[in-house]
């Protein structure tokens, strides 16, 4: 008897197992998984696709973008919250890296390691990447923040509730608390000036051309060709967050 | 025959989905879903804010003799509002909106002071300490034209 049982139970499983795999695969067909979808979101081809060079070699660390950025998009300048600020990195002859950002580049930089000691130094400026697959985006748990349809990462000030998921999300560190209306501020690439046909307030000041504001999808346009011209990288590319900020002579040593 | 306790669940059910659909009705802010899982009109809220920075063509007309000057010389590369600030109130309005006029060594500093992150070939540097600290940099180096 025992052993008749056994049998029955065997092929109820088999039966299970078959509908729970058939099951998936038909649902895989359907209607793929949402995280397979997402990471698949291709840029648009028609229409502009916006992102920034940022040429590392050219920066000479005088902080006009960061003070552009502040004047631009009226962001008190204090407390110290930066849309985009300039790191100074020196690498030590003894392997040590040291990084500094006094008041985030905003009044010019001084040199704290001795020249004798300098292995090598150099600025990045730093800003919100647009990420094309925005961590951000994905915990906002009200649709507050969002890609918009010309790839820049936008913030809602009206529905954000200020609950602080996106900037703990961001591997970046880009966002923060806007002071004055306590709810997620961040770079939104000057979405006002772009979409007026104007370049960003910090490529416009920026003495040296270093920041290369631009549409990726023109292929005449300046960024494009900046892409093709120079071997760039972007920040953090393990985390395959479709970053569009894409940095020239960019040192592994930056995070 | 459908067993009562179906039919008395059936209606909860549909009391709890009817509910539910109204106040998603109400809940759900104008526009949200047009695009994407956001609001489509905040794209216009992001857009809705004035541009303080307006370039230097701006100033061209007004302030002709600073404009050649600029033009002229190794600062030409130097956007005028990088150093006098947003010009968007004063444009419209001179008389009443004042431009900064940058003042002391610290200013000029900021790009020549001696870095080893700067590069050399870009920038010019000095140890600011040890050049000149007697005077204004501004009375040698004309700031629109630097060797003037
Ligand atoms: C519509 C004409 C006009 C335009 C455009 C204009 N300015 Fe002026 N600007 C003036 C006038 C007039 C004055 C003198 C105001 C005064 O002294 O009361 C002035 C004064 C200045 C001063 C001196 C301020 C001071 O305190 O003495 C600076 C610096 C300046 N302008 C820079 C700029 C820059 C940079 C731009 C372009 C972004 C610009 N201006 C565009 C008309 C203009
Ligand atoms: C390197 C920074 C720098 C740049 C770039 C620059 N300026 Fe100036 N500008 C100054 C400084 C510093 C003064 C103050 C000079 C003084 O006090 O004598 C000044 C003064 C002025 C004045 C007032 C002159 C006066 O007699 O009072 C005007 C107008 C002006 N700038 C216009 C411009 C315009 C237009 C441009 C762009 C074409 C420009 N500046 C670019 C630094 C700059
Ligand atoms: C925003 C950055 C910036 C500021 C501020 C600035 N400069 Fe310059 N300066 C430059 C650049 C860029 C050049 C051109 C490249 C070079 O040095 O060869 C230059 C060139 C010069 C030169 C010519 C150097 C040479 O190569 O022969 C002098 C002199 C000079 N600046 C003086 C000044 C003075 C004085 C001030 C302050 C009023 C000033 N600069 C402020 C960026 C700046
Ligand atoms: C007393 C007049 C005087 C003052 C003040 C002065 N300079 Fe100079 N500067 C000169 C002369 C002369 C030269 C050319 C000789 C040299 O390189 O020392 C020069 C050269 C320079 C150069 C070009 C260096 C090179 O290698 O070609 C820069 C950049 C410069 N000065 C910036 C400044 C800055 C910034 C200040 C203010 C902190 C300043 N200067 C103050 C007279 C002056």
């Amino acid at each position: 008897m025992g052993v008749k049982k056994t049998k029955t139970d065997r092929r109820e499983f088999l039966e299970k197992l078959a509908i729970i795999a058939g099951g998936v695969i038909a649902v895989s067909i359907v209607k793929p998984f949402g995280s397979i979808l997402f990471a698949a979101v291709k840029r648009p081809e028609t229409g502009p696709w916006y992102g920034m060079g940022i040429n590392i070699s050219k920066c000479i660390g005088c902080g006009n973008c960061v003070k552009a950025c502040k004047s631009e998009n009226d962001i008190p300048n204090e407390p110290f919250f930066f849309r985009t600020w300039v790191e100074q990195y020196t690498i030590k002859n003894d392997e040590t890296v040291v990084v500094e950002s006094p008041n985030g580049g905003m009044d010019g930089f001084s040199q704290s390691v001795p020249d004798e000691e300098i292995f090598r130094s150099f600025f990045v400026p730093k800003l919100c990447n647009q990420c094309a697959h925005s961590p951000c985006v994905q915990v906002c748990p009200v649709g507050a923040t969002f890609e918009s349809p010309e790839g820049v990462v936008l913030v809602d000030s009206k529905y954000c509730l200020g609950c602080r998921y996106c900037i703990q999300a961001c591997p970046y560190g880009t966002r923060f608390i806007n002071p004055v209306t306590n709810v997620v501020d961040k770079c939104t690439l000057c979405y006002h000036r772009i979409m007026n046909g104007q370049s960003t307030a910090c490529a416009l000041v920026c003495p040296t051309g270093a920041r290369i504001f631009g549409d990726i999808n023109d292929e005449e346009g300046e960024l494009h060709a900046f892409l093709k011209e120079n071997i760039t990288h972007v920040l953090k590319a393990h985390l395959n967050t479709g970053s569009k900020v894409y940095y020239k002579d960019l040192s592994p040593n930056v995070h | 025959m459908i067993p009562p306790q179906i039919t008395r669940l059936s209606i909860v059910f549909a009391i709890i989905i009817g509910v539910f659909l109204v106040l998603r009705l109400i809940l759900t802010p104008v526009s949200f879903g047009e695009k994407g899982h956001y609001r489509a009109l905040a794209l216009i809220d992001n857009m809705d804010h004035e541009m303080h920075y307006m370039g230097n063509e701006s100033c061209q007309n007004c302030h002709e003799l600073e404009t050649e000057m600029h033009a002229s010389d190794l600062h030409s590369d130097l956007p005028c509002e990088g150093c006098h600030g947003p010009a968007y109130l004063h444009n419209s309005k001179p008389d009443s909106f004042h431009l900064v006029k940058p003042e002391g060594r610290q200013f000029c500093a900021k790009c020549h002071e001696q870095n080893a992150a700067r590069p050399g070939d870009l920038i010019n540097q000095k140890i600011i300490a040890e050049h000149n600290p007697e005077y204004q940099c501004i009375e040698c180096h004309n700031p629109h034209k630097p060797w003037e």
